[in-house]
């Protein structure tokens, strides 16, 4: 079984911040979030993305590559720990690196704070707090075969930034390249048979 | 869709200080306490009635940790999650508030006695001078059934007035009528576990996903295999966005559409026209009714294109299992009864109502929603759905309560009636409690009015409301987790909430004090309480043999089987997930069609309200707020209410995103910032409603009411938006008047029988 790990779908993302809220109920970090939700562009559409730390598998980790006092610590089965508070001297150095823009510094407490997959609970056999509470599951736990057999969509971890690619732990779910139903043969048909072939009327509704 | 700190603040640099996101809660200093105990429960907002664990240490609520009930699965939406902090909130009202100079003066803090006698002094000489109905009960359905009940026994056999109504008559009045009607029994017929059975989702009104997140996953869950979701719906909502097909449909003109769908269904000959003949009534006037709804006309009216409505009707018409989920969209409406029923006369026709994963649906709204229409604090309701003007159902109850029948008042008004009555002056005084009118009502210029009139006003709640500010007596009682108690969510489950804490300072259980009042009324001997247990059970007694029957429903039982949907008649029974499987409840067993014509709503646009206002909610408050708006992660994510426009109307008007703007209606105006946006209707304008004051939506809503639920039209009456810099408008023309509560149909007071039509007196039901 490939080991369990999250998926983010930001198509059920319906924006709630449910993930928000829960995270910041970690025992590991009370009262901060990990996790953050963010409309694409509001200006257009009501959709948004939430972003976790995608705990980078290869090349390892550019957070951990680039910190100079080696304080981000990657454990045996590849999660991503947040800075060692007694190693971190706050110079924002991951903050920069990381291409997902996850890496957080506490100016107060001159510290690099990330999601570290609920490292408390996931050892456990728990699911991380954000996606025990996504009320759609836009960010769900599990393992690679249980997703294929159960949701829509595909889930891919390598992400490519220009010349290089990165290999992440946690996956991204893509839209279905062939969809199930094309709204668009049936709008076509639907429209031909209430009169009106031409496309461009859809605005009826236009004051 | 939610404005939040995106929108909001953006001077915030949200991405690199963790300090600016959002207040911490009180108490957070003891976030690396470890809990001593997690407490079994279920959340206190929405109807899905989410299980969750709540984590204790030295006996207060710390944390919140997941539960695996059958119809949450462990998950929580934001709300469900810092619902706990509500408990060692700094605003909980910690002692009895009094208004000692009058109504001029301040709410100032008094003991529970002083507090106590005064009420029970001012109630005792009104009604001596008034008669018993001077005072009222304006109740709520966001608490335990056991505190319903108290509250319409407390109505009529402590005061002994007929006025007991609750703020379940502005939530799903409607929808509790058709489905009365329609199929004699008023209750969302399937479990949500069904959802995922379903081909075909068609969603009617309602934005799932901000409104019930967790039902949400349900329809992922059927989408993931393969099922269609079409959403009808004025705003491209979260739940619109990722549809199949979406009908943006003119707020107030559903009928048209739906009649539309149903005639093309029709003439593509997907009747199931077995079903038809075996199990319903009256089609063939439905047949000809809808046959004037071509798709042309509905784009006429509801200004939804006519391909989509006839593409729409084919994806539905032609799923083996559909399932039609109807919310707030199509019940606040002054036609909510037809919405809801012409909703249900597709499903008949299709044949789906009764089998697993298809048929109709209703959301229900708030936490207890269904609970608190059916145990007895409905004006025209006895506990078990009993009607008050059936004879057998008042000598039942009478012996259950221990009365001699002749003093069980009747009939009493609705709860918008009631505020025209306490306008009126015919009602001197009202208890309220778990509603926060100044916020929920239509039109509250007319409220605080009638409010600040009234001899006494006593409020009961735990934070101090935009009522409770208004009171001249204040009583402070628990959150849901300082008692225990039931409730029903939407699905019909009866689900167990248990004490996690005690309540804060001189604060008291709602039904210690409601007990206590009636002692100290003389009435003491009908409310021997000593514990919640012992009301449940004369709450099953009551409900024995009625239509929501929980006589065999226990708390041993719920824990047992992770809920029980009523009826369940006796103990040995599990319980009725499913209904109307084999047959419906009207006596001969089948359901009704009814004929529905496209009635306009009250108020059109015209003259210079050129827009359609329709309010609704957002993902981090619920209700009025009163609860929401104190938690500071919610709060932070939208502190303010705005108006959602179209870029093309805000382009005419000058308006840009961001900017604040005037909206203004016949009875009021108010100013809030604009969202422009193309995920409205171009004739359309939304803000949300969970505001007080200034931010309230309902200084400018419609006060007509359905003629038959009293539900109020919230969503749809004529508006205007401006810039600041022009001036308000002479306000000469006015908006196209249907009908205005003025010369809406009979209000109260009705006679014996007067309230129901011949399909309920027939089905005993509503």
């Amino acid at each position: 079984m490939a080991p369990r790990t999250l998926f983010v779908d930001p198509s059920r993302c319906i924006g709630c911040r449910a993930c928000e809220a829960a995270c910041r109920e970690c025992d590991s970090h009370k009262g901060e979030s990990m996790v953050m939700v963010d409309f694409v562009d509001r200006a257009f559409s009501v959709a948004t993305q939430p972003t976790v730390c995608m705990h980078c598998e290869d090349p390892v980790a550019p957070c951990a590559q680039v910190c100079p006092v080696m304080a981000i610590l990657i454990t045996p089965d590849g999660v991503v720990q947040q800075a060692e508070p007694s190693r971190c001297i706050a110079c924002r150095n991951c903050v920069y690196a990381c291409p997902f823009g996850v890496p957080k510094l506490d100016a107060q407490a001159r510290l690099m704070k990330k999601c570290n997959l609920c490292y408390d609970r996931t050892v456990r056999g728990l699911t991380p707090w954000c996606a025990q509470a996504c009320p759609t599951q836009a960010l769900w736990y599990g393992d690679y075969e249980t997703f294929v057999s159960q949701r829509r969509g595909r889930a891919v971890h390598h992400t490519v930034f220009g010349a290089q690619e990165v290999r992440t732990r946690v996956y991204h779910v893509l839209a279905e390249a062939y969809p199930k139903l094309d709204v668009v043969a049936l709008l076509e048909a639907a429209r031909a048979e209430v009169g009106r072939p031409e496309r461009g009327r859809e605005e009826a509704w236009v004051l | 869709m939610s404005v939040n700190k995106d929108i909001f603040q953006p001077a915030r640099d949200f991405n690199y200080d963790f300090q600016s996101a959002g207040q911490p809660p009180p108490g957070w200093a003891r976030a690396d306490r470890l809990p001593d105990a997690l407490v079994p429960t279920h959340c206190c907002f929405c109807g899905v009635q989410c299980g969750m664990y709540l984590r204790v240490a030295d006996g207060q609520v710390m944390g919140v940790e997941p539960r695996d009930s059958p119809h949450n699965r462990g998950s929580l939406c934001p709300k469900g999650v810092v619902a706990y902090q509500q408990v060692n909130h700094p605003d909980r009202l910690t002692s009895p508030l009094l208004r000692r100079g009058g109504k001029g003066g301040r709410l100032e803090r008094a003991t529970w006695n002083e507090a106590l006698d005064y009420v029970v002094q001012r109630w005792r000489a009104l009604q001596a001078a008034h008669g018993r109905d001077a005072i009222a009960v304006y109740s709520g359905s966001s608490m335990a059934n056991e505190k319903c009940y108290l509250m319409g026994k407390f109505a009529r056999v402590g005061l002994g007035t007929r006025h007991i109504d609750y703020n379940g008559r502005l939530c799903m009045s409607s929808a509790a009528v058709a489905y009365a009607r329609a199929f004699g029994l008023d209750r969302s017929p399937l479990p949500m576990t069904d959802i995922p059975l379903a081909e075909c989702l068609l969603v009617v009104g309602s934005n799932v996903a901000e409104c019930f997140p967790i039902a949400t996953n349900w329809l992922w869950r059927a989408r993931d295999n393969g099922a269609r979701l079409i959403v009808i719906d004025p705003r491209e909502t979260p739940t619109a966005r990722t549809a199949d097909l979406w009908l943006p449909v003119r707020p107030g003109t559903d009928i048209a559409v739906l009649n539309a769908m149903l005639r093309q269904v029709v003439h593509d000959d997907l009747v199931d026209e077995a079903y038809v003949g075996e199990r319903t009534v009256g089609w063939e006037a439905v047949r000809a009714a809808v046959e004037p709804y071509t798709p042309e006309e509905a784009e006429r009216i509801a200004g939804v294109p006519a391909e989509r409505v006839v593409a729409a009707a084919r994806l539905y018409g032609q799923a083996a299992r559909s399932l039609i989920l109807h919310a707030r969209g199509i019940e606040h409406s002054s036609h909510g009864v037809d919405n809801c029923l012409a909703c249900i006369n597709l499903a008949l026709a299709r044949g789906q109502v009764g089998k697993p994963g298809s048929g109709t649906t209703m959301l229900t709204g708030q936490g207890n929603g269904q609970g608190g229409r059916e145990v007895g604090q409905k004006a025209n309701q006895l506990p078990g759905y009993r009607h008050i003007d059936q004879p057998e159902d008042r000598r039942f109850i009478a012996e259950v309560w221990g009365i001699p029948v002749e003093e069980l008042p009747w009939e009493g008004a609705a709860a918008p009636e009631m505020v025209q009555l306490m306008a009126g002056g015919q009602i001197k005084s009202c208890l309220v409690a778990c509603s926060n009118l100044m916020v929920s009502l239509p039109d509250n210029a007319v409220v605080q009015r009638a409010l600040q009139d009234l001899d006494l006003l006593v409020v009961l709640d735990f934070f101090l409301s935009e009522t409770a500010e208004l009171a001249d007596v204040v009583l402070p009682c628990s959150v849901w987790c300082e008692d225990e108690g039931t409730t029903t969510n939407m699905e019909g489950r009866v689900v167990k909430i248990n004490q996690a804490a005690e309540p804060p300072g001189e604060a008291r259980r709602d039904w210690e004090i409601i007990a206590e009042l009636a002692r100290r009324l003389g009435r003491g001997q009908y409310f021997p309480y000593r514990s919640v247990r012992e009301l449940w059970d004369e709450l099953r007694r009551a409900s024995r043999g009625g239509v929501a029957d929980y006589a065999g429903i226990t708390w041993e039982k719920i824990d047992a089987q992770g809920g029980v949907f009523w009826p369940c008649p006796s103990e040995d029974h599990p319980g009725t997930p499913r209904l109307f499987t084999e047959r419906f409840a009207h006596p001969d067993g089948k359901a009704r069609f009814f004929p529905i014509a496209y009635t306009p709503p009250a108020e059109e646009p015209g003259g210079e309200y050129p827009f359609r206002l329709t309010s609704g909610r957002v993902v981090y408050h619920y209700l009025s707020g009163n609860q929401t708006r104190r938690l500071g992660f919610l709060n932070s994510q939208a502190p303010e209410p705005w108006v959602e426009l179209h870029p093309r109307a805000a382009a005419r008007l000058g308006i840009s995103d961001g900017e604040r703007v005037r909206v203004r209606t016949p009875r009021g105006a108010m100013e809030l910032k604009a969202v422009v946006a193309p995920t409205i209707r171009p004739d359309t304008l939304f803000i949300p409603f969970h505001y007080g004051h200034a931010q309230a939506v309902n200084q400018l809503t419609n006060p007509a009411v359905d003629p038959t639920a009293k539900i109020p039209e919230y969503k749809v009456c004529a508006a205007a938006v401006e810039r600041l810099d022009v001036p308000p408008g002479p306000g000469v023309a006015g908006p196209r008047v249907n009908f205005t509560p003025a010369t809406a149909p009979k209000m109260f007071p009705y006679a014996v029988g007067e309230s129901r039509t011949p399909p309920e007196a027939e089905g005993k039901v509503y």
